[in-house]
């Protein structure tokens, strides 16, 4: 065990000096087209309504500023930024398919994007490529309510979606911080996987159909309902998680389930991870089918939420506050007097056990938007505290948090830890490390603040933290996907056949490479 | 007995507070309100939680007693009527911190009004012994505004409506209220009726040792039948209907098609 560990450790230190070089950002592949002014009117003539589907910087009549594009060339963060100076927004797969067909016979880059709120810098352009947002193909298609689908167009917002399924007493199958603006397209494209992710498994079981349209404007049509379709190879999972590498998704059938009309939200305070740990596993064993989200986050995010989110200002803990672990569970069902009777039997077994410190349980509907707020706002609070490093890793469940301290000694060994953080004793940029996730699916997010962008903190971390991951058997992304972040990495995680394998599916559905190109995968 | 301060302040030179806290079990704030075909009420088939008012009260008699006035307050009593599955809001307010409860049982439609409210209120307050009454303004389901004001008047003691501070010292209760324009402080004498205004605290959340200690709680359940207040209604709902549906906005480019619309509108 020891000796093939360390096997690894050199492996990927190996690894690391191989990949060092590939980190700094790509240059610009000449084998792509530059568009001028003279491209336009061929361009517009795709759309119906060409005012609202083309906005351009480019020539002496410009239908847009550079401010207007800035939101499609800079992720949330402010981490990322491209220099597109033309954004199309097509109302129709029909307008999708011809700016495809457009864009590959002329060798013309694109960047499908949905809601913008990638965290690796797969949705944003790098250079000049053009940009294809969804945003305005919003519409609900169709819904069955007694096979329980829904047939959308893959730019409608996961929460718009998701309110109107509420009126039908359904759900979405998946939740997640950025619900307010991401699109469900963007969700299947980067396999987005979230809070509700435990409880009802991933897009690749939920997803029941996709439209997709090929770098070459061919439009695949799987938007069939059906739970079951074993005729052939199952396409659609190759686009799920593909980050927009493979082909652009304009049409998303979804699996939804009834809504859950009871839930309850409690917060733990505990005393280490390893009590973590327990009440993790008789969670899943008291309560059973009714467990729908089991979250965990540390002492540094809690200080984060409640310095800088604006929905928890006060104490959520009499004996509680000072503990270096809290975790939130919630339940959902159908009954609420059997879901009271489960949660209130393993709550008092928790507390009696000894497990837990302290603890609250949300009494009405408000109070649980509260107790999640805790949890939910942690990337927003971190946003303003300073500039945030964000890692998204899988790791066994029992490894996950050692992560954390091991990172924060690294960056204080460098003198990049301020004092005021955990661990910290310097006056570096560094303001706090934190980890937080989702403990039920093994998926650990650690963010750093900075009190900016810093090279010599990048440095300290990448390859450090990837290598950490390979060591405990991880994954160097969990949720988040590659995009430009993480593609030079992506060999932690993958090994030579697998991504040769990517490759080839890459240059057989694009050989042009014309679709987000330097994302996710890319040449040796 | 309605105890008056005179006779409190004679029977000790310390002041030991009884406060009793009505609290009624609504609709959930954050549920969609939904009106019944019939048009003559909503539908109740949905979450319920506590009033958010008197959520406000029981915490403002848990800190009185807890920290803001030590010692002073003897016990905290909540009552609600309510039909059966209204327990569960006593349950809370235990596990927030109050001692006991009482639990008129009424059928599941019933909505008591806020007169036969105040005087059931009063029937309590007659038979036990309180000095402070602590509750919400008003309830979110009828927002009525009433019950409190009511009670104050069938007691004939003091009412400090709205409030957004509340402070106890000898014998008396200063309250700062919330009025239109400002706020307004009141002084009086205990016994008071006290009916509380968001600002005045933020309610916390039921610790799980309290939530296990709060069943343990007593509460004493009582039958309307076996109560001797008549709580038949004299009101007939003739018709609940949906606020009307605000219209979308529109989008003008220059300040004289801003005029020119409201010129159209009829407006100016």
């Amino acid at each position: 065990m020891l000796a093939r560990s360390l096997q690894q450790i050199r492996r990927s230190s190996r690894l690391s000096l191989q990949l060092r070089a590939y980190a700094s950002s790509p240059d610009r592949s000449a084998s792509f087209a530059k568009l001028s002014e003279q491209d336009l009117p061929s361009l517009a003539s795709i759309f119906s309504s060409p005012d609202t589907s083309l906005l351009t910087t480019l020539g002496d009549k410009p239908t847009a500023t550079n401010d207007d594009l800035e939101p499609f060339n800079v992720d949330w963060m402010g981490k990322y930024k491209g220099h597109s100076s033309i954004i199309v927004k097509p109302k129709t797969t029909q307008e999708v398919s011809k700016v495809l067909q457009w864009c590959n016979d002329r060798n013309v880059a694109v960047v499908p994007q949905g809601g913008n709120t990638g965290l690796v810098g797969g949705s944003v352009p790098l250079h000049d490529e053009v940009v294809l947002s969804l945003s305005s193909m919003n519409s609900i298609r169709h819904f069955d309510p007694l096979s329980g689908y829904v047939s959308v167009d893959s730019g409608i917002v996961l929460e718009n979606l998701d309110n109107y399924l509420a009126q039908q007493g359904h759900i979405v199958p998946l939740d997640l911080g950025a619900k307010g603006s991401c699109q469900i397209g963007g969700n299947v494209a980067t396999n987005a996987g979230g809070l509700r992710m435990l409880r009802y498994g991933s897009l690749h079981g939920n997803v029941l159909g996709l439209e997709v349209v090929l770098p070459d404007g061919r439009v695949i049509n799987g938007m069939k309902g059906l739970k079951k379709d074993n005729t052939g190879i199952d396409l659609k999972q190759l686009f799920i998680g593909s980050e927009g590498v493979l082909g652009v998704i304009t049409g998303v059938t979804l699996a939804t389930p009834v809504r859950p009309s009871a839930t309850n939200v409690a917060v733990f305070a505990l005393p280490d991870y390893e009590s973590v740990q327990t009440a993790f596993s008789s969670a899943r064993r008291d309560l059973g089918e009714i467990l729908s989200a089991f979250e965990f986050f540390d002492a540094a995010s809690y200080k984060l939420v409640r310095s800088h989110g604006h929905a928890a200002e006060r104490k959520t803990f009499e004996d509680g506050e000072d503990a270096p672990f809290f975790c939130l569970v919630e339940t959902s069902g159908s009954n609420k007097d059997h879901d009271d009777e489960k949660l209130g039997a393993f709550l008092e077994q928790l507390m009696e056990s000894g497990i837990v410190n302290d603890g609250v349980l949300a009494q009405d509907e408000t109070q649980i938007g509260q107790l999640w707020s805790l949890r939910e706002g942690i990337p927003e609070a971190a946003g303003k505290a300073g500039r945030v490093y964000k890692y998204d890793l899988s790791l066994p469940v029992e490894k996950m948090y050692s992560l954390v301290p091991e990172l924060r000694q690294k960056l204080a060994e460098k003198g990049l830890l301020a004092a005021e953080s955990e661990g910290g004793n310097g006056d570096g940029p560094v303001k706090t490390v934190f980890g937080f996730g989702h403990l039920g699916d093994g998926n650990l997010h650690i963010n750093i603040v900075a009190d900016a962008y810093r090279k010599e903190v990048e440095q300290v971390v990448e390859p450090y933290i990837y290598e950490l991951v390979a060591k405990y058997n991880g994954s160097i992304s969990a949720e988040h996907g590659l995009g430009l972040m993480k593609a030079p990495y992506v060999a932690y995680s993958q090994d030579a056949p697998s991504l040769d394998l990517m490759r080839t599916l890459k240059k057989t559905l694009d050989p042009k490479g014309i679709l987000n190109p330097y994302k996710c995968v890319t040449a040796e | 007995m309605f105890p008056t301060a005179r006779n409190l302040l004679r029977a000790s030179s310390r002041v030991d507070i009884n406060v009793l806290v009505p609290i009624k079990r609504c609709i959930d704030y954050a549920v969609k309100i939904r009106v019944n075909p019939d048009g003559k009420g909503v539908d109740t088939t949905v979450k319920h939680s506590m009033n958010p008012f008197d959520e406000i009260a029981v915490e403002e008699a848990i800190q009185l007693r807890d920290t803001k006035n030590k010692g002073l307050v003897e016990s905290i009593t909540a009552l609600t009527i309510g039909p059966q599955k209204a327990t569960d809001t006593l349950r809370t307010a235990l596990a927030m911190g109050a001692d006991k409860a009482i639990h008129v049982q009424v059928g599941d439609q019933h909505n008591v009004e806020p007169l036969q409210v105040a005087k059931t209120i009063k029937h309590f307050i007659d038979r036990d012994k309180y000095e402070l009454v602590l509750m919400g303004k008003q309830a979110i389901d009828g927002d009525e505004n009433a019950t409190g004001q009511m009670l104050a008047g069938l007691l004939d003691c003091g009412q400090a409506t709205f409030a957004s501070e509340l402070k106890l010292a000898d014998g008396k209760a200063t309250v700062t209220r919330e009025i239109d324009g400002g706020l307004e402080t009141v002084e009086g004498n205990l016994p008071m009726i006290v009916t509380t205004d968001l600002r005045l605290n933020e309610p916390r959340f039921a610790s799980l040792p309290n939530i296990m200690k709060a069943k343990k709680k007593p509460i004493e359940t009582i039958k309307e039948a076996d109560l001797p207040v008549d709580l038949t209604n004299r009101l007939e709902t003739i018709k609940v209907a949906e606020p009307a549906q605000r219209s979308g906005g529109q989008k003008v480019d220059s300040v004289d098609e801003v005029v020119s619309k409201i010129k159209e509108q009829g407006l100016i």
